[in-house]
């Protein structure tokens, strides 16, 4: 379509194309800038490169535990006692807020058999992320494992969430048993 | 007002030349010289005045930190601690930014709670409300970010806790706390975003204050009335030098205390734990935001029950977003026509209830969920021995005084090896500041929703014809001179 109120003829259909065209490009270009500007925030990749650790649980004491950072993140390996043992696998699964049985929360060696007395959990409360405390801080809260001091939640001698505001138990990371007394935890 | 004529005339020929290129002095003069300001403000609306010196503290002092600060893990506490040692004056700047933060919340709440009282963000003022209201949140962020910087206890893991908020999102909530943290945790990545992201939101403050201010110039400012503006000539005074002065009052008064606190109680607004290095692996016993955040933090642990598919975190997340989202909404949920708390006796009823719920709010989130609201009325605690009988947990109660500890021991030593007894002391139930928190929650929601049906059936006092009437009315003439002070 043309019109003529001008000396010369303006044609609409080749400005539309313009604007359209032109408009597309900015568009394009904007739209690829910001997926740069969005992807930037992600972990950076020597971030996510050190994210596994070899941990030697023959150095944990009965009864006690030890944590580890892993790219910032604390992990709990804890030598259980037998009583602790036995106290995480008399409780009635059905009657927990997030139904798990102790076995189901440990990993296997190379040989298939579990060790039952090392076990490995996150170390962030699955509330708001605190990190509990547990018996190196002389508190395992009312369950015998671990007491989160921010909103009070208890966990028991699995990990497992008993009491309080968290919604699910203690997160069994990703590990595997190097050796007998070596675990590889990984993010 | 928009609408009022330009009462600048260049003097000079340098004005006069400027005046036709850009008419900076003319703007000026317009808005911060002969701006007519209703004549009846009284010293509740001095919070303007204060918040922009606030906000110029606040960057003028933060600029300079940045010059000693160093945003990394390994740099930043001992940074922090160069600045309040070392560095000339730092200890200074360092207490004026720290306090200045407090200080600015201070003037922000009461600047709001005025806003709130006089119906200052009914029509035609809702845009320039809710540009207020994003100018809060975006100082709230600032304040978080910032509290992180010092890299001390308080600052990690009050960030893991805030940041875990954003995780409890469904669907997005983990990809925006990754990008927060840019990694797995909070770490050195994430302590540089933070510090790049806190300062520039000042300036985008400062954007936001210059739309607040130009809002506010277009109708105008409200006044203890509520009556707008009729007539310029009697109803309104020229701003300068009526309200640069009684402002300039103000400010000279707020800086007196913001210097008490400077120079008498520097640290008492903040937390010891904040002098402890971030430590990811000890969590302190009790984490606590700032002051002025404590309202929201009650309201957020004040749900600890599930709501369907919704779990307590979740609903506790939702529940404070929604205490700052309803102000947004706020000039819409208020039914009633009458701006001014003044002519409102119910609703000015339920507005001094919403204050002490607030504050009530604060003290809620300052305390320990589980502890006693009155720890006088909460019995003994009581014993229970737990045991397993073929595997079942069982407990065993006792309550009473002393003589209990023995029976308990008595009851454990007579149990059969394997039942793996133990005993513990459990608190009396009791009416904890987790049940006050979830009341005053329902109560702060409960404010605004009264104020929709309020609206729809109160009987407002009769008000003034105009300002100038009002002013008239409250000064009874003695002389028989009719004509207002000036």
């Amino acid at each position: 379509m043309t019109t003529e109120t001008h000396a010369e003829a303006v044609d609409e259909d080749r400005r539309n194309f313009i604007h359209i065209a032109t408009g597309s490009v900015a568009l394009g270009g904007v739209a690829m800038f910001a997926w740069t500007l969005v992807d930037q925030w992600n972990p950076a990749a020597d971030t996510r490169a050190a994210s596994a650790l070899d941990v030697d649980v023959s150095k944990v004491p009965l009864g006690g535990e030890i944590r580890i950072l892993i790219g910032g993140k604390p992990f709990f390996v804890r030598h259980r006692t037998p009583a602790e043992i036995s106290a995480a696998e008399s409780v009635n699964i059905a009657m927990l807020p997030d139904p798990e049985s102790d076995e189901a929360r440990l990993r296997p060696k190379a040989d298939g058999s579990l060790n039952k007395a090392i076990l490995v959990t996150s170390g962030s409360c699955t509330h708001l992320g605190c990190v509990p405390v547990g018996p190196s801080q002389g508190n395992t809260g009312d369950y015998g494992g671990w007491y989160c001091p921010c909103h009070g939640s208890h966990y028991d001698t699995s990990g497992r969430i008993r009491k309080g505001p968290a919604p699910s138990n203690l997160p069994v990371p990703n590990y595997r048993w190097v050796s007998d007394s070596v675990v590889n935890i990984s993010l | 007002m928009s609408g009022h004529e330009s009462k600048y005339t260049p003097n000079s020929a340098f004005e006069r030349w400027l005046d036709t290129r850009l008419p900076i002095i003319r703007f000026a003069n317009d808005t911060m010289i002969t701006f007519p300001t209703p004549k009846n403000l009284n010293y509740w609306y001095i919070f303007g005045a204060i918040l922009a010196v606030c906000l110029v503290i606040q960057i003028v002092t933060g600029v300079i930190l940045a010059m000693h600060y160093e945003a990394s893990v390994d740099g930043a506490f001992a940074s922090v601690e160069r600045i309040m040692r070392d560095v000339p004056y730092g200890w200074l700047l360092r207490y004026i930014h720290a306090n200045g933060a407090s200080m600015f919340f201070l003037a922000v709440y009461l600047h709001m709670f005025r806003g709130l009282y006089y119906g200052s963000y009914k029509a035609p003022r809702e845009v320039l409300w809710i540009i207020g209201c994003v100018i809060y949140l975006l100082m709230m962020a600032t304040a978080f970010l910032g509290y992180m910087l010092p890299w001390g206890q308080m600052s990690y893991h009050g960030s893991n806790v805030i940041t875990g908020l954003f995780g409890a999102i469904p669907l997005v909530g983990e990809s925006i706390q990754t990008w927060l943290m840019g990694g797995p945790s909070i770490g050195n990545q994430t302590l540089q975003r933070f510090f790049s992201l806190h300062y520039l939101l000042p300036f985008m403050i400062a954007a936001a204050v210059a739309l607040h201010v130009w809002a506010l110039h277009v109708p105008g400012n409200t006044n203890p009335t509520g009556v707008e503006v009729k007539d310029i000539e009697k109803d309104t005074v020229p701003f300068h030098p009526y309200y640069t002065v009684k402002d300039a009052f103000g400010v000279v008064i707020f800086l007196i205390m913001f210097a008490v606190f400077v120079f008498y109680a520097p640290g008492v607004l903040g937390h010891a734990d904040n002098y402890i290095e971030a430590n990811a692996l000890v969590t302190p016993a009790h984490i606590v935001p700032e002051w002025y955040l404590l309202p929201f933090y009650a309201i957020l642990r004040a749900i600890t029950f599930d709501l369907g598919p919704i779990d307590a975190k979740l609903l506790g997340v939702i529940f404070m977003f929604a205490a700052i989202a309803v102000l947004f909404v706020l000039p819409w949920l208020d039914t009633s026509k009458v701006k001014s708390m003044r002519y409102r006796p119910v609703a000015r009823q339920f507005f001094f209830g919403f204050v002490v719920v607030c504050f009530l709010l604060g003290w809620c989130g300052a305390a320990n969920p589980d502890d006693a609201v009155i720890p006088a009325l909460q019995g003994n605690p009581s014993l229970v021995v737990s045991y397993t009988v073929d595997g079942a947990p069982a407990t065993n109660t006792y309550k009473g005084g002393d003589e209990v500890f023995e029976q308990a021991k008595a009851f454990m030593a007579s149990l059969p090896a394997g039942t793996n007894p133990s005993l513990a002391a459990v608190p009396a139930p009791t009416f904890a500041f987790r049940h006050l928190s979830l009341i005053l929650t329902f109560l702060y929601f409960g404010y605004f929703a009264a104020l929709f049906f309020i609206g729809l059936t109160e009987k407002p006092k009769a008000l003034p014809e105009s300002i100038h009437k009002s002013v008239l009315k409250r000064k009874p003439k003695e002389t028989g001179n009719a004509v207002p002070a000036e």
